[in-house]
């Protein structure tokens, strides 16, 4: 029972409603950031408090946050977990000097400003204070650790297939981060430390979709050597299709059910898994490959017009430019 | 063919066994992170200025002290930044000397600098700034890791951390008494005790009312709990004690628990040698002068010195029993050599972790089982290849976690699903690949053989990609991305292996045994 019997789609054909649609949605993710200063970092970068207290008996936000109002006054009051688990997170920014004993100061603030209100009995059950100095320290090696894997990866596909290639697995890569981030933001999810695992994770798997086309491109560029590059390339997407939509679907079920069932702990990174397998199956299908062609057909048109320049004859710079296309 | 086929078998076994046994038993073998099992993740700087300050307030003292066996008295000698000193009022008839002295004393490590008036500052070289600095962290390191280990932590660890160089990272998996097992890291324990210039006074003002409201720069203000009444019921004290102290905590050789002659808990410590000795030599010079027991700057108690004192000490004050033997510990196990700062602490609940691990089980093998389940209806038959292939894989990577003494954690798990994720992508490919080649009509075999044959490149090239990325994550990225990295190269290792290799044996097994006709695919 084949998902697909011989797929034949014309996906080329809605590559720039594609790309439309995934401008709009990384515009608007950009607008929402900008209007709302920045991204909504976790304390893992920003530095902060984070303290979870499990109450004995059921309270509402409301009365935690009345509880703990003189303590600062962007404190952030949620939930944690499940209605009946009786717990709730509050979050107090980065404040105080720099470093020190002091960052603990903030938390004891709370305990000590929920242990004489009439909210009932409580534990602390978890506890996070992170100083500004490793929160810098963390953003920065992160970013620098993922910007050298990128170029890892784009010099391999570069020397394995084609640099054209290489630019639109990247391009795909970027195109599925900055969807994430951008559905994130509209959720409202903070960027911890999780998240960034769940973005690696990511960004694995959008490479390795980008290659299975372009393997199978690289396969079929030997074996039909008449056909256009770009029908080519769309005959490659579909024949790899049942094999996208298997994969992603499977792996989308198991990241569901970690979002369903992971708890608390799990959810941020289940929830960034989820959304960008769904964004890597859609860039595979419609991003990657067309940034392939269209890098690819610019190269050859602007070779194809250098020699045309250098041999002072403008007359059959099509045929050229399609010749050069399959074979480069 | 078919001895061919028994090698393959055999390695196979070999490496599931090998995998097998070092997961074996997995409670003991597969280490799970803070984030999962509770407990406290805590980094720390090590304030290496306080050491240098201390270097060089010491070698200050000493100065000041050959400087006056020699008969020249110094209006002032004051650190005036932790590697500076500056000394001033030197008569000028007795300049040479007291360059020798100093050269004698201070030339290694201190370059001088001379002003008219008499006045000298000393700068700590910087190949000895840097020494210190790393003496200092390296001897913190020690330290918190004597007290980690009387603190009777299961596999607790204690590391140098970051790039600074002055970071120390602490965890303590399932320890429950976070506060107690902090304040215990972090208590510097330098244990002083001072000659007392003036008090204890019942404030600032009136201790300082006979020097005009001035701290001399040889002096300095400490505060503690005023035990003239007896204990525990006095306000607090001040006391104007020297900034330098003749004995330190470096000099004990033991501190105990021990009760005290109002049958309080209390301290008693004993120096070393060298201690000794020079405890010995300075309350048999100050007899009848008070001597203020001070800890982390603040004052336990202080009592007068009745005759020359050698070897032995209490500190008493308003502890209970645990504190006592807290405090003892603290000092047993050596004096900070410099005040630590928090830059990072996390503490997960023991039910907090619990509940982490019990969702996190369940969810995912309820995505294992999903998975499982799609396949098998899917694939049928050939659906349980990819089962063996997936589930070999999990094996196989845990073990190799194992192994290395690698730790779970969340992001280590992001790890495995996306070894998950490759390890099915392989088997789709794989088995589409067949489907495809099956229906060239090249018969069961050939299509086999055709389908991994094609598919091995297209797997080399995502896994090598992976990899490429993997390294540099591991290369370039701290804790969290570094775990991510660690599963992630074992996962793809591990999965070309199963996917390729142990897949393709059990499809040539089968086979060779039945000569089908079709393939349940």
């Amino acid at each position: 029972m084949p998902i697909f019997k011989n797929p034949n789609f014309d996906f080329l054909k809605w590559r720039w409603p594609a790309v439309g649609l995934s401008i709009l949605i990384i515009v608007a993710g950009v607008v929402t950031v900008a209007t709302q200063g920045g991204l909504r970092l976790g304390i893992d970068f920003s530095g902060g408090t984070i303290v979870i207290v499990k109450f004995d008996a059921p309270v509402t936000e409301d009365a935690v946050r009345a509880a703990i109002s003189g303590v600062a006054d962007e404190n952030v009051v949620q939930r944690y977990g499940t209605v009946d688990a009786n717990e709730i997170l509050i979050r107090l920014p980065q404040g105080g000097p720099e470093e020190g004993t002091s960052l603990e100061e903030g938390a004891n603030a709370v305990v000590a400003a929920l242990g004489q209100s009439s909210v009932g009995g409580f534990t602390v059950i978890g506890q996070e204070l992170v100083g500004p100095v490793i929160g810098e320290a963390l953003k920065s090696r992160g970013i620098n650790a993922f910007l050298f894997a990128m170029f890892g990866i784009l010099v391999y596909i570069g020397l394995r297939f084609r640099f054209s290639f290489a630019v639109g697995a990247i391009i795909a890569v970027a195109h599925d981060i900055l969807v994430t981030l951008s559905i994130l933001t509209f959720v409202g999810y903070e960027l911890s430390l999780n998240v960034v695992a769940a973005m690696l994770t990511i960004t694995g798997y959008s490479v390795n979709d980008s290659i299975v086309v372009f393997d199978r491109v690289r396969e079929n560029l030997r074996r039909m050597r008449l056909d256009t590059f770009d029908t080519l390339v769309n005959t490659s997407i579909n024949q790899t299709l049942s094999r996208t939509i298997i994969t992603s679907g499977t792996t989308a079920f198991a990241v569901l059910a970690l979002f369903l069932f992971g708890g608390e702990v799990l959810r941020g990174f289940a929830f960034t898994m989820l959304v960008g397998v769904i964004s890597g199956t859609y860039s595979t299908i419609f991003i990657a490959a067309a940034a392939a062609i269209v890098i690819s057909e610019r190269r050859a048109s602007r070779r194809a017009h250098a020699t045309a320049g250098r041999a002072q004859t403008t007359s059959k710079p099509k045929r050229r430019t399609r010749k050069t296309r399959v074979r480069a | 063919m078919a001895k061919n086929l028994r090698w393959k078998v055999l390695t196979i076994i070999g490496v599931v066994v090998a995998a097998g046994a070092a997961v074996y038993p997995p409670e003991d073998r597969i280490r799970l992170g803070l984030d999962l099992r509770g407990g406290v993740h805590m980094v720390l700087r090590v304030q290496t200025d306080d050491a240098l300050r201390l270097e060089t307030e010491t070698v200050g003292e000493q100065l000041r002290e050959q400087a006056s066996l020699g008969g020249i008295s110094l209006s002032s000698t004051v650190a005036v930044s932790p590697t500076e000193l500056r000394i001033e009022g030197v008569p000028p008839d007795r300049d040479q000397e007291l360059r020798q002295i100093a050269d004698d004393l201070l030339q290694a490590s201190y370059d001088r600098d001379s002003e008219p008036g008499g006045v000298y500052t000393f700068r700590m070289r910087p190949g000895v700034e840097r020494a210190l600095r790393e003496e200092a962290v390296r001897q913190a390191l020690q330290t918190i890791e004597r007290r980690v280990n009387e603190l009777g932590v299961a596999e607790p660890i204690v590391a140098p951390h970051g790039v600074g160089g002055d970071q120390i990272l602490v965890q303590l998996p399932g320890v429950d008494d976070v506060a107690r097992a902090k304040e215990i890291i972090r208590s510097t324990a330098l244990l002083e005790l001072k000659l007392v210039e003036e008090g204890p006074a019942p404030s600032r003002e009136m201790l300082l009312q006979t020097r005009s409201g001035v701290v001399p720069p040889d002096l300095e203000v400490v505060t503690g709990a005023d035990q003239s009444a007896g204990p525990g019921v006095g306000s607090t004290a001040y006391y104007l004690v020297r900034l330098v102290a003749p004995v330190t905590g470096r000099d004990l050789r033991n501190a105990r628990p021990t009760i005290d002659e109002y049958n309080q808990p209390a301290i008693s410590f004993s120096f070393n040698r060298e201690g000794a000795r020079k405890f010995g030599n300075f309350t048999g010079a100050n007899v009848g002068r008070s001597l203020a027991v001070i800890m982390d700057d603040r004052v336990y108690s202080a009592a007068v010195i009745q005759e020359r004192i050698a070897d032995e000490g209490r500190i008493t004050g308003t502890f209970s029993q645990e504190e006592a033997s807290d405090l003892a510990l603290i000092l047993r196990s050596g004096a900070l050599p410099a005040s630590l700062t928090y830059l990072e602490e996390r503490t997960v609940g023991p039910t907090l972790g619990a509940d982490s691990i019990r969702a996190g089980v369940i969810a995912s093998i309820t995505g294992l089982v999903a998975v499982a389940l799609f396949m098998l209806v899917y694939y049928r038959l050939s659906g349980i290849n990819a089962v063996v292939a997936v589930a070999l894989n999990l094996l196989i990577l845990l073990g190799c976690m194992a192994y290395i003494g690698a730790v779970l954690t969340l992001p280590g798990i992001a790890g495995f699903i996306l070894t998950i994720g490759m390890g099915v992508d392989s088997n789709v490919l794989i088995f589409e690949r067949i489907k495809e080649e099956l229906g060239s009509a090249k018969g069961v075999r050939a299509a086999v053989s055709a389908g991994f044959d094609r598919v091995f490149l297209t797997i080399l090239d995502t896994h090598i990609a992976s990899l490429i990325a993997a390294a540099f994550l591991f290369q370039f990225g701290s804790g969290p991305i570094k775990g991510f990295a660690t599963t992630l190269f074992f996962g793809l290792v591990s999965n070309v292996f199963t996917a390729v290799f142990v897949s393709r044996t059990i499809f040539e097994a089968i086979l060779t045994r039945r000569r089908e006709a079709t393939l349940s695919i």
